[in-house]
């Protein structure tokens, strides 16, 4: 397709005025987009169009807009970021559909993540799983010296794929069973491999259980959804981490040779 | 940390639970191959493990603690992760999940009501009309009472819907086994997915010959 035509699709959307509120699905046009346009930017399209007509422009989340902050989050067709590997939302561009096709766009659903409208989901239940498990409690201080602490290039490779999660929230959007797995297994995994986080690594993997369970995610079927819907292509092997983590912990403390209960903030 | 409340405690009693379940299943078939021998064949393996005594009912008591466990937390499992994600989506899309995946609780129950006539059936032999007999030489005759049973085609075919669900539970069930207790990695996980399809494949084949060979009178003549 040149640079020059222009193609229009039609937009099924989910509506939704506010949390608790009914919802239901809205035919739009999307009228003269083109093959550069980023989904969001077909979006900003759209809701001028909306705005113009006196309507109600249909609210998603955004921020950088470059595949980094992790705040775009819609269900295109059926699958979180619309289904182009390792792309969030933001970072797809209209040349993957072409003139004529239907959308259906709809909001991560999970009851951990309460609508607020359309498709602007509370993902806070994710912030809380970080402020609950995912962190060492130990001063780090400043950035250290180089070779002052030793972490070997492969396990830093491993923690820094870990890292590489942006708490978008596709995996428990993909899950069955709206589980956290891949996101709190990702961090658990990522702590666990490096020498400020091992000490905590049985009360984190605990805590972090317990969380998951506290904020209303599922259990993990292993389905592995997560893993192809996750645009950071984070892998499953964390949630087997994760496990093992947990494993380990309870066999540890079984024996009386830790405390599980103590993860302190300070 | 508790091993019976915590999501991942319980599904690794799961996991333990399928995973003694699948060895008891490979036993199962090994001995269950002998009805290829014949009459003396199958007669003679029953024989003599029942003349294993308290091993036997070790591994009955053993078994039937695993398969409750195993039932118990699938259900509880399974309403709790309903209830996680009560709104579907309007297009539903699957990437990786298959149908074997998506219906572990359907392929369970069948297995659960299985088990259960399965065990009346040839161990406690209770249903109405079984031929139970003694052969030529005054041992209990697992022989008849297995083709006899088989030359109905609705037994048969109730064996084979059984075995079917088994495919299906351990296709994706295996794997699962693996990554659940922790044991795998990227490397792995694949081979642990061919395996379980293998394993399962064999199960159906394996066990699935015996009602259909019978029933066409190919075997137990
Ligand atoms: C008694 C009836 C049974 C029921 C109701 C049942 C139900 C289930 C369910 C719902 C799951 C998936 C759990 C989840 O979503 O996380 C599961 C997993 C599994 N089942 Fe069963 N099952 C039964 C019998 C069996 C049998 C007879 C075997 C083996 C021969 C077996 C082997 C497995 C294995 C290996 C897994 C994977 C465990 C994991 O995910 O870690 N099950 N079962
Ligand atoms: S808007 Fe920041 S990742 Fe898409």
């Amino acid at each position: 397709m040149s640079a020059h035509e222009t193609m229009n699709l039609k937009l099924i959307v989910w509506r939704q005025a506010g949390p608790n509120q009914p919802g239901r699905f809205e035919t739009y046009e999307a009228k003269n987009i083109t093959p550069h346009h980023s989904f969001l930017e077909m979006l900003d399209v759209v809701n001028e169009d909306l705005i113009k007509a006196g309507q109600e422009p249909i609210a998603f989340d955004h921020d950088c807009r470059e595949g980094i902050c992790g705040m775009c989050s819609a269900v295109v067709n059926g699958v979180p970021h619309g289904g182009q590997q390792r792309t969030t939302l933001c970072q797809l561009h209209m040349r993957k559909f072409k003139d004529g096709d239907a959308i259906y766009l709809e909001p991560w659903r999970a009851r951990a993540f309460p609508i607020l409208r359309d498709l602007v989901v509370d993902r806070s239940a994710l912030d809380k799983l970080i402020q609950t498990a995912g962190f060492v409690s130990c001063h780090t201080g400043g950035v250290p010296d180089g070779n002052a602490v030793l972490v070997g290039k492969p396990q830093a490779d491993y923690a820094m794929d870990a890292a590489e999660c942006i708490g978008c929230g596709a995996c428990v959007a993909a899950c069955p069973n709206s589980a956290a797995m891949l996101f709190a297994g990702a961090k658990v995994s990522q702590l666990a491999e490096l020498p400020q986080g091992q000490v905590e690594a049985p009360q984190r993997v605990a805590a972090m259980v317990q969380a998951m369970a506290d904020n209303g995610f599922g259990n993990c079927s292993n389905h592995y959804e997560c893993e192809a819907a996750c645009p950071k292509g984070i892998k499953v092997k964390f949630i087997a981490r994760m496990n093992r983590e947990f494993i380990k912990a309870l066999a540890l403390e079984k024996v009386g040779a830790v405390n599980t209960a103590r993860l302190k903030s300070e | 940390m508790r091993l019976l409340s915590d999501s991942i405690g319980r599904k690794a009693v799961m996991a333990v639970t399928g995973l003694m379940m699948v060895l008891f299943v490979v036993m199962h078939l090994l001995g269950n191959m002998t009805i290829f021998a014949g009459a003396n064949g199958i007669n003679t393996y029953a024989e003599k493990l029942h003349a294993l005594g308290p091993l036997v009912w070790v591994t009955r008591v053993v078994m039937l603690v695993a398969v409750l466990a195993h039932l118990v937390i699938s259900i509880q499992i399974t309403l709790e992760n309903e209830a996680a994600n009560p709104t579907k989506y309007a297009v539903d899309r699957a990437l990786r999940a298959t149908f074997a995946s998506k219906s572990m609780i359907w392929t369970g129950l069948l297995l659960a009501v299985f088990i259960g006539y399965h065990l009346l059936h040839f161990t406690i032999r209770a249903l109405p009309g079984m031929v139970l007999g003694t052969d030529a030489l005054g041992r209990f005759d697992v022989y008849a009472m297995v083709t006899d049973a088989f030359h109905k085609a609705s037994i048969a075919l109730a064996y084979v819907v059984g075995m079917v669900a088994l495919y299906l539970h351990l296709s994706h069930g295996v794997q699962s086994l693996f990554q659940t207790l922790g044991l795998s990695n990227d490397k792995l996980q694949p081979a642990y997915g061919a395996g379980g399809k293998v394993l399962s494949t064999i199960f159906l084949i394996g066990y699935g010959s015996i009602p259909v060979l019978i029933l066409l009178a190919l075997a137990g003549k």
